[in-house]
């Protein structure tokens, strides 16, 4: 475009939308913008022309020359937008993942079955007012036998097998004796339990010498059968979490209960129609329990006149057998990637 | 406990059929512990007659008999048991019969003889293990009745595993009574009438020991058959209580255990010398038990002897020298009282346990004594003949258990069991029970049976009410306990929180025994004295550990071994440690790993775990609960970890745990791998960190000044740290450690680091005149305090 000679406008906002239209990509398209409507542009020197027209024209002259750069601007502004769209579009087809690829970085770990069970017994009982309080392992045989009327030769004491150190120390066989020691620490009320890990110098298919028990109690000026019922009755409906479970209590014998029960629930695994599992009686012993034993409360000098409590105790591997299907307890103590994986 | 059940239905005869009794057993304590037929499945086999023996043409060994079982002619049978002859009575397999096992019996050709039939011994029908030739019947068993019938075979066994208070039910007595109070019927006692004396000989005795043994009966038996065979019913009845026969004498007394609960013994008069004295053990006496053993006294032991010598372990076991034997002819007859606090442990000490023990430790009965005596004298004399005596009674009346009277009152029972009985109910349940009760002001007082030693207090009797009533019709109730909620601190160390750290970062978790080996645990920490069982299961499992590293690098290398490469294993619990304060069990949390840095994977490059990748890991665990900023790590040697790529780890000064790369000769003992990383922290001191407080937030804009710095190579990092944050005071908001350089780029004894310093100041945007200030401040410092220059 040669100085001094304006091409007629007609000519020009043809040849601006044909260089649009021919425009296939943003660079060409700038370009375009620039040779009409630049600084130097074939449209801004239309503009600049004007001052070369008589006075009269230059309104007309002018006002036909801004539309037409405006028609030019909007058609560069649709054909931008569309090309990006496109270019976008393109982007998009081109840059794709394979999503199925695993993600980068460490992975998480695995709890032991044994502590995740223990954590849900805690997160029951926590939410029923019961505190965790511990003891400790190596006990003598006061907590552990003789304030839970267990005196020396009492044939209960044959029911444990019990490790024993020179000095007549013991492992703790259940974890009862924490009941002793809070008992004595403390004053009345309470609501405790108390998880940890129990030795029995045993150890064949179905025994490990070491195993974890959580044992809870109640200590109140009003503390019934009934109570202890129903405090059971909402720990295995939610541990099981099966609102309809059925529990049987049968009488039975512990030195540091009376009355005292053994506690069974209907077989989670057949429902009670009898397995396997159940030896074919539809039912599993799951818990002992009872009211604390008045000779308990001679012994940590609590009235047992004002004050009465309920006590239970349970086996925190069978509970964990039962909840995820384990069948051999060896298993939990061999620590194997491969079975504690399992409990992610 | 095991007994018949059709014993037990002579006594009692609720209309329950098996499964039931047995239910209703399980559900008021008695747990029943196996039912089990009395004789396995077999039909065809009735009672014949031998009526002649004659030899096997063809065979030496095979017998030839005719046995009538009741047909027309009797039937020809090949047998070849040695003892089989004319006369006998005897099991008698008939063609079609079907033994246990599915064994069915044809007609057959032995040697060419015909044979209608198998002459059975007992161990071919299942009554016995083993068995030395055939079975032979009573005299009196009726020639062509089925067998099954005859023997009442269609019997259970039941097995009842008895809770050590319910020792009154270790007798089929025992659990009739039982069995009529939960069923409200009426107990058939056999009769039991006194047998009057023929002769008048007997035999002194003397309580020796009258707080031990405050009754003593015996009785002179003369003149009995010892070869006479035990009645087949009474065989029966003890076999399916699981005894086995002995011999006449030993078999009645047997038999009156199991039916009264009485433990007896029975002595031949000839081989003891003198009177009865009941006394306990003389320092260095011995005995030579039944069981073969000899056994040395101790004086707390109380024996049965007589004027020269203990005879007996009383209540435990008869010697071997006064036992009744094959040429006895006078039989004296024991039936005693022994207190439980007396026999109490003795015969676990002696190694022991015998039907007698178990009872007499539990507690029998005192009352129980002269009518076991009446019933033994008159089952021997039904069977072996012989003259009594009088029964001989020596008693320290001042020493017998007296009944107790227990007061029970009314509003206790409630209290206690949370359910509201009826007077009439609690009268009628104590009352089945054989409870006598006399009405008081506020309930009765109770007097409970002697067999029932396990009632002494009121809440015994509230349990046994609860018992028959039934646990199962006890409310279910919520009461709202008064005993306030005590939640755990909130800067309490939260157990669950520090897990869950180590679980988000890969770890896995172990629980490992608390004992192990003594070589492990000395390999880990060769300083420790450890703990020692007394009684280990094994050497593998014999002292309890002293840390939580010996059960995990165990555990580690067992999961290596098992094709694992990625192993992190963290657990929590207590060590045991002690020292001249005593012992001390500590909670403690620590973790062992091997392998690579991150699990393989695309697009990563792969490395294995280091100290740092550990050490960001305690940062975590020590950052979730509030105190990382709180601790110092100082290298120091520990035996069990390099002492190059080690560290102790402190809060505030004081010992908080390790952190190190294993040794390389721990490795080399373990068979591990050198790469190994192990931490532990004692958890006590991880609790109680201050709590967040509020600090408001600067408006202004923060500055970043990279520094690149070239220090001596043995500076630690810690003190250029601490060099920087002194001199940059507070405007010092963070400092990072972007680069670490070691290399040729700069002298061989320095390092080059780079640090990022971020400023802000709470007031004020810095200026680069403030800025500028503070890093010449920072570097001055770096400069005077550890050598520090800017790198070229």
């Amino acid at each position: 475009m040669s100085q001094g000679s304006t091409p007629p406008l007609d000519a020009l906002r043809e040849a601006a939308l044909a260089a649009v239209g021919a425009a296939d990509d943003l660079t060409a398209l700038d370009r375009v913008r620039v040779d009409y409507l630049g600084k130097s542009g074939a449209l801004t020197a239309q503009l600049k022309a004007l001052g070369a027209l008589p006075k009269e024209e230059r309104p007309a002259a002018g006002q036909a020359i801004n539309r037409v750069k405006a028609e030019v601007q909007q058609v560069i502004e649709t054909r931008r937008a569309g090309l990006e769209e496109a270019a976008l579009a393109q982007r998009l087809t081109a840059e794709r993942l394979d999503v199925t690829l695993p993600g980068r970085g460490r992975d998480i770990g695995a709890q032991h079955p044994v502590v995740r069970t223990l954590e849900r017994i805690e997160q029951l009982f926590a939410n029923a007012g019961f505190q965790v309080e511990e003891g400790p392992e190596v006990e003598d045989d006061y907590h552990n036998f003789e304030a839970l009327n267990i005196p020396a030769h009492h044939p209960a004491r044959a029911m444990h097998d019990t490790f024993y150190f020179p000095d007549g120390r013991l492992l703790r066989t259940h974890t009862s004796p924490v009941q002793i020691r809070v008992m004595e620490q403390r004053e009345p009320p309470f609501r405790v339990i108390a998880p940890g890990r129990v030795y029995r110098c045993d150890s064949d298919l179905t025994h490990t010498p070491m195993f974890h028990q959580v044992e809870g109690f109640l200590v109140d000026e009003q503390a019934t059968f009934a109570d202890l019922k129903g405090v059971l009755y909402d720990f295995l409906r939610n541990f099981f979490e099966d609102d309809s479970l059925s529990l049987r209590f049968r009488p039975s014998y512990f030195p540091f209960t009376e009355p005292s029960a053994e506690v069974d629930v209907q077989c989670v695994k057949c429902g009670g129609s009898g397995c396997r599992v159940c030896k074919q009686t539809g039912w599993l012993e799951i818990l002992g329990c009872g009211m604390i034993h008045p000779a308990v409360f001679r012994h940590v000098d609590i009235d047992s006149e004002r004050w009465l409590g309920y006590a239970f105790g349970m086996g925190v591997e069978r509970l964990a057998m039962l909840r995820y299907g384990i069948d051999d307890i060896r298993l939990y103590f061999e620590n194997d990637l491969r079975f504690l994986r399992q409990f992610g | 406990m095991r007994f018949s059940e059709a014993w037990l239905r002579e006594w009692v005869n609720p209309p329950l059929d098996t499964q039931a009794l047995v239910d209703q057993l399980s559900l008021s304590g008695l747990e029943v512990d196996a039912v089990e037929p009395a004789a396995p499945a077999f039909r065809g086999v009735v009672v014949g007659h031998v009526q002649s023996v004659e030899p096997h043409p063809d065979a030496q060994k095979l017998r030839v008999c005719q046995v009538d079982v009741g047909e027309d002619s009797p039937l020809g049978i090949v047998c070849g048991a040695a003892n089989v002859a004319a006369g006998q009575r005897v099991p008698v397999a008939t063609v079609g019969a079907v033994l246990p096992g599915g064994f069915k019996i044809k007609r057959a050709k032995l040697r060419g003889v015909q044979s209608l039939g198998m002459v059975c011994s007992a161990a071919e029908l299942g009554l016995a293990e083993s068995a030395d030739g055939i079975m032979v019947l009573p005299a009196d068993a009726p020639v062509g009745e089925d067998l099954r019938a005859w023997m009442a075979l269609d019997d259970a066994c039941i097995e009842l595993d008895l809770t050590p208070d319910r020792a009154d039910c270790l007798s089929v007595v025992g659990v009739a009574r039982e069995v009529g109070v939960l069923n409200r019927a009426d107990l058939h006692e056999p009769s039991i009438e006194p047998v009057v004396a023929a002769i008048d000989d007997s035999v002194d005795v003397r309580l020796g020991a009258p707080q031990a043994c405050p009754r003593y009966l015996c009785r002179l038996v003369r003149g009995v058959d010892p070869s006479a065979p035990t009645p087949l019913w009474m065989q029966e009845r003890l076999r399916r209580g699981g005894v086995r026969p002995l011999g006449v004498v030993v078999d009645v007394t047997n038999y009156v255990l199991l039916e009264l609960g009485q433990p007896m013994h029975a002595f031949d008069r000839a081989k003891l010398d003198g009177g009865i004295d009941v006394r306990l053990a003389e320092q260095g006496e011995t005995l030579d038990l039944l069981n073969g053993d000899r056994v040395t006294l101790r004086p707390d032991t109380l024996v049965i002897a007589d004027a020269q010598r203990p005879v007996a372990l009383a209540g435990i076991m008869g010697g071997a020298d006064s036992a009744v034997g094959d040429d006895t002819r006078d039989v004296l007859l024991e039936s005693a009282f022994f207190a439980p606090a007396a026999i109490s442990g003795d015969a676990r000490s002696y190694g022991l346990r015998t039907d007698s023990s178990h009872r007499f430790e539990r507690g029998v009965a005192p009352e129980r004594c002269r009518l076991a005596m009446e019933r033994a004298t008159a089952l021997l004399l039904s069977i072996a003949g012989g003259r009594p005596g009088p029964v001989v009674e020596a008693e320290s009346g001042a020493h017998l258990p007296a009944a107790p009277r227990i007061d029970l009152r009314r509003g206790r029972i409630p209290k206690v069991l949370g359910l509201t009985l009826d007077d009439a109910d609690v009268e009628d349940i104590l009352g089945r029970l054989g409870i006598a009760l006399a009405p008081t002001d506020q309930g009765w007082v109770a007097t409970p049976p002697s067999p029932r030693f396990d009632i002494q207090l009121e809440e015994d009797l509230i349990a046994e009410l609860g018992r028959v009533y039934g646990y199962d019709r006890i409310p279910v109730t919520h009461a709202r306990s008064a005993a306030a909620t005590r939640a755990p601190l909130e800067m309490a160390y939260e157990p669950r929180r520090v897990r869950r750290v180590l679980l988000d970062r890969g770890w896995s978790e172990a629980v490992t025994y608390s004992f192990v080996s003594r070589g492990l645990q000395g390999a880990v920490d060769p300083d420790v004295e450890p703990l020692a069982l007394a009684n280990p299961l094994s050497a593998e499992l014999s002292v309890m550990r002293a840390g939580l590293w010996p059960g995990l690098l165990q555990a580690v290398r067992q999961n290596l071994a098992r094709q694992q490469s990625r192993v992190w294993l963290f657990e929590s619990g207590l060590r045991f440690r002690a020292d001249e304060d005593g012992l001390h069990q500590e909670p403690m949390l620590a973790g062992v790993a091997v392998g690579p840095a991150q699990p393989e994977q695309w697009g990563a490059e792969g490395r294995d775990l280091d100290f740092f990748d550990l050490k960001a890991d305690v940062e975590a665990v020590l950052a979730s609960v509030g105190c990382a900023d709180a601790v110092d790590y100082v290298r120091d040697a520990h035996p069990a970890l390099h002492p190059g790529k080690s560290a102790r780890i402190l809060r505030d000064g004081r010992p908080l745990g390790w952190l190190g790369s294993i040794h390389p000769s721990l490795a080399a003992t373990l068979d591990l791998p050198g790469g190994v990383q192990l931490f532990e922290l004692e958890v006590s001191a991880l609790g109680g960190a201050p709590r967040p407080a509020f600090e408001s937030l600067s408006k202004f804009p923060s500055i970043r000044r990279d520094l690149a710095l070239v220090v001596d190579e043995d500076i630690a990092f810690d003190t250029v740290r601490r060099s920087v944050a002194a001199a940059a005071g507070d405007l010092l908001r963070d400092l990072v450690l972007f680069d670490l350089y070691v290399g040729e780029k700069v002298d061989s004894s320095r390092k080059s680091l780079a640090l990022g310093l971020i400023l802000q100041a709470t007031s004020q945007t810095l200026t680069d005149d403030d800025v500028a200030a503070v890093v010449e401040r920072v570097l001055a410092a770096l400069k005077a305090d550890v050598g520090a220059e800017l790198r070229a």
